[in-house]
């Protein structure tokens, strides 16, 4: 078994690859998800862009740089299925061997927090700067504190 | 996230099929052994020997629930904190427990434990936690000396813990002590205020550390030649230093410190060895340790009945939430057809 790496071998074909492409969802599904939530936090679906003439689903992709560090969004590609999601996501984000993992997630899949209502929506930790070190000045200088 | 590369082979395979996995096995190993000899990390999709996979879930879990079950002492007292700033203060720690103990719970759960396995395991005082929790947090200071000792003790701890060998548990870990560097301070601070107010509120902060010391020195684990997991726990890179290694040079630590404070610690036979470099201290009370890590501590059951207790007021929580959930789902397929 080859866990990662091997481009003819996708890392563990079995698990990795065992969900099926973001069904080709016109725009207007998109458009039905309600917008009257009472929620101000309202979560919504990451822009669907038109899957296109080709009906590729959208794929945001992970890349774990090395081992130890967490996947980190590198960016989306389309791809008919997983295993082609992942292939490609080689061959486009690590082709400098940035690379030791990739994950592959449907675009439809990814609940985003609504940009709009930042403000009110990470409003909590304003004016909490007792939350940081820094904010106990009276023991600054003491050793390992 | 899937459980997979379990050494469980299920007993009708064929010979062929026995052989393959015993292959897989054997790279498997030999891929960990690589890691190990590197000093890199593994990740959950690799292939872990059975006993590191029941090794890590084991210590991830227990110190979850140390993080959750060590709200309560705290939390006790978040009513009775004498200022505003104290009480956002000591809300904003307890807050953060809760989330450590998340991160902790996400971590395990890589190895292929359910959630609320772990959860039912705590519930039914199945599952351990830190001994130190099962101590009662008498007056005011002992907020201080819990921040002070307590978190500095885990703080000691955990520090090392942020290069673990199993990637999600050092990631959860670098989290968890990035937050932690304000609960000691905190913890100081509320003692030296206290130190330095009236003979009374002195005479109260030094009760505070004379009861938390002992305990609070204890949480690094019994001594090595006592400590069944420390040895593998090494090898496997997932400790980086000996429980008596780190207790020693916390107590090195505590010596500078506590002269800040203008109070004293409880153990007269503290004292740096010139020979070894490091610091030794008084006996500490091991019979003590293992009845309270056995249930018969001060306070275990009613840390646990509170637990219980808050997991049931918390159920209509939970229904109501998936009842919600549903409901949007059903909407959305009337909305849709």
């Amino acid at each position: 078994m080859s866990p990662h790496g091997n481009p003819e071998v996708p890392a563990s074909a079995a698990t990795e690859i065992n969900r099926e492409a973001p069904k080709a969802s016109p725009v207007v599904e998109t458009a039905s998800v309600p917008t009257d939530s009472p929620a101000p936090v309202e979560t919504k679906p990451v822009e669907t862009q038109p899957t296109g003439r080709t009906g590729w689903g959208l794929w945001e992709v992970f890349v774990r740089s090395s081992r130890g560090l967490s996947h980190v969004h590198a960016g989306s590609l389309h791809a008919p299925d997983a295993a082609m999601a992942l292939r490609n996501a080689r061959d486009l984000y690590t082709r400098r061997n940035e690379g030791v993992s990739i994950w592959v997630v449907p675009a439809d899949a990814i609940a985003a927090s609504d940009p709009d209502s930042k403000g009110s929506f990470f409003e909590s930790p304003q004016g909490k700067d007792y939350r940081h070190a820094t904010y106990y000045t009276k023991s600054e200088g003491v050793k390992h504190l | 996230m899937a459980v997979q590369n379990l050494q469980s082979v299920p007993a009708e395979l064929s010979p062929e099929e026995l052989e393959a996995a015993a292959q897989r096995d054997a790279d498997g190993q030999a891929n960990f052994d690589r890691v190990m000899a590197e000093d890199s990390r593994i990740e959950p999709r690799d292939w872990m020997p059975a006993d590191y996979r029941k090794s890590l879930l084991r210590q991830i879990s227990q110190h979850a629930h140390s993080e959750i079950i060590g709200m309560q002492p705290e939390a006790n007292w978040i009513s009775r904190a004498p200022s505003l700033k104290r009480k956002a203060i000591l809300m904003a720690k307890v807050q953060d427990e809760a989330g450590h103990g998340l991160y902790l719970y996400s971590a395990a759960e890589t190895l292929g434990q359910s959630r609320d396995e772990m959860m039912d395991a705590l519930i039914a005082g199945k599952a351990r936690y830190s001994s130190i929790f099962n101590y009662p947090a008498r007056t005011w200071a002992d907020m201080g000396a819990i921040g002070w000792l307590v978190d500095g003790a885990a703080i000691c701890n955990q520090v090392p813990l942020c290069r673990a060998s199993y990637g999600p548990y050092g990631r959860a870990m670098v989290r968890v002590c990035k937050e932690e560097s304000f609960h000691q301070r905190q913890g100081f601070e509320i003692l030296l205020e206290l130190a330095n107010g009236t003979a009374e509120q002195k005479q109260m902060a030094q009760d505070a550390v004379n009861r938390w010391y002992a305990p609070a020195l204890m949480m690094f684990g019994p001594p090595d030649d006592d400590s069944p997991n420390s040895r593998e726990s090494m090898a496997w890179n997932i400790k980086r230093f000996s429980n008596d290694e780190l207790r020693s040079r916390f107590v090195g630590m505590m010596v500078e410190q506590v002269r800040v404070l203008g109070l004293t610690l409880p153990d007269s036979e503290i004292r740096f060895n010139e020979d070894t470099k490091k610091w030794e201290h008084g006996p500490l009370d091991w019979n003590e340790f293992k009845e309270v890590l056995a249930g018969r501590g001060p306070c275990n059951a009613q840390r646990l009945e509170r637990r219980r207790e808050a997991h049931d007021d918390g159920a209509w929580v939970r229904e109501s939430a998936a009842a919600y959930a549903a409901k949007q789902v059903n909407k959305q397929k009337e909305y849709a057809a």
